[in-house]
């Protein structure tokens, strides 16, 4: 029987098994979807950063744990949590009384609202974001800009990320983006001057959280420790500072 | 753990999903399979103005992953013909085209199959190059390639879940939706990827059938 060419496979397979245990000891799998700048999104080099991003190395630095940026889709990040696949979700999650029932969510680390971005040439036809009603009305899946959108419109539609849902814009297949406003304001202040505006409105107040599995109280207290000493230290406002007021 | 009445109550909505995507697949397949007569022929065609573009077409398309493509059209470009294309439109454009090279390269093998002296035999006896193409060639193709059409077939119908990229609610997309607000990945996977495989089965039976049929001599 020839063989031969199993070793090398097996010497593989050897080492990312080795890999692979060695990681368990002391990496927090990090699960993000990085196209929601300024949370998370990726610089020139396709490394992930943004606000949320420091806030996990951080937490898991003062823990003593490293962190392995995990990049999923956002509708796949509590699936992939629920399953085990990461650790934690830090993606500018809203936490909401559903996510609650399947998820546990840390301690708030922002606090948003929703805002809708428009176009400049319909500036006069909307005022509030409950104007946009039962108009076509584009999100990213899995949201509660989306979640909210259908909620007032039965045209919304879903895309897989946010800067699809501003080409649609663009496109004039909607009528309005509806997202966070720290996204809305960082895609205002990349885009076209006078393409786009966004309404004065904010709805719903949301507060964002790191959402790990339902029942693991130990990686909860790591976060929750983090982000209580982050806060203490003035850290947190350092990094608000260093994203959202660029 | 797994949630049976959740299965049930998306039922209704996937099976609207697996409506559209048997739409946007007899469609694109019904474009596809006219496209890629009309490319498979020019390949085989003596003039170059025919036959080159013919083959850049093919290669182009056979090169370049569906999705690609998807995107092209649909996102990119409006933006250089200054005109939004709707998303039916979109996914039936992309999917076609996409069929069309590969359908084109199935009519290409079916045609060349035919043994030379069927169009020498055709010509001597007064018939035109088109004619002995379309009442002699063509017809015996078309037998011989059933099977490869009704790969292309399921192939198409599976890859029509690419489409929900743009939005465009075929079935993927329906339990991509009902999983982002439920998060029964398990339960809503497994339903599509069974609504899927029925869809299959049943174009597999199709040609088998249909194969049957059309080889009532078998052709060795």
């Amino acid at each position: 029987m020839k063989l031969h060419f199993l070793k090398p496979l097996l010497a593989v397979s050897a080492v990312l098994m080795m890999g692979q245990s060695l990681a368990e000891t002391k990496v927090i799998r990090a699960g993000t979807e990085p196209t929601y700048a300024p949370f998370e999104f990726l610089d020139e080099n396709t490394n992930s950063i943004g606000y949320d991003i420091d806030i996990i190395n951080e937490i898991a630095k003062k823990a003593g744990y490293e962190v392995e940026i995990v990049r999923c889709p956002f509708d796949g990040l509590i699936p992939a949590l629920m399953t085990s696949q990461i650790d934690v979700a830090i993606s500018g999650i809203t936490i909401t009384s559903e996510r609650k029932k399947k998820l546990d969510f840390s301690t708030p680390y922002y606090h948003s609202g929703l805002t809708a971005v428009i176009l400049k040439e319909n500036a006069d036809k909307y005022a509030k974001i409950d104007d946009l009603k039962d108009k076509k009305i584009c999100g990213q899946i899995g949201t509660t800009g989306l979640m909210y959108a259908e909620k007032i419109s039965k045209e919304s539609k879903a895309f897989n990320t946010n800067p699809e849902a501003y080409m649609e814009l663009k496109s004039r297949g909607c009528e309005a983006v509806i997202t966070d406003k720290p996204v809305n304001d960082f895609f205002l202040s990349k885009a076209p001057k006078d393409h786009f505006v966004a309404l004065d409105d904010v709805v719903e107040a949301e507060d964002f959280g790191i959402a790990v599995r339902k029942g693991n109280d130990e990686m909860l207290k790591i976060i929750n420790d983090g982000l209580a000493e982050l806060e203490k230290s003035g850290k947190l406002k350092e990094l608000y500072k260093k994203w959202f007021f660029e | 753990m797994f949630d049976l009445e959740l299965i049930f109550n998306s039922l209704p909505l996937l099976g609207l999903g697996a409506l559209v995507t048997m739409e946007i697949t007899a469609v694109a397949v019904a474009f596809g399979v006219c496209i890629g007569l009309f490319i498979g022929i020019a390949e085989l065609s003596s003039y170059a103005w025919l036959r080159l573009p013919a083959k850049v077409y093919v290669d182009f398309i056979r090169g370049t992953p569906l999705l690609v493509q998807i995107f092209i059209i649909y996102f990119a470009l409006p933006a250089l013909i200054g005109m939004r294309i709707e998303p039916f439109v979109a996914a039936v454009t992309a999917c076609s085209i996409n069929s069309g090279a590969y359908v084109a390269e199935i009519f290409r093998s079916g045609i060349q199959s035919i043994d030379r002296g069927q169009r020498e035999a055709g010509r001597s006896l007064g018939l035109t190059w088109g004619q002995t193409m379309i009442f002699i060639i063509i017809p015996q193709a078309f037998r011989r390639i059933i099977p490869q059409l009704g790969n292309e077939f399921i192939a198409m119908l599976k890859d029509s879940s690419l489409v929900s990229v743009i939005g465009f609610e075929e079935l993927t997309r329906k339990g991509q939706l009902i999983i982002a607000s439920t998060y029964g990945s398990l339960e809503i996977w497994t339903a599509v990827a069974i609504l899927y495989l029925i869809m299959t089965l049943s174009i597999s039976r199709l040609v088998a059938y249909l194969e049957k049929k059309f080889n009532t001599k078998k052709v060795s």
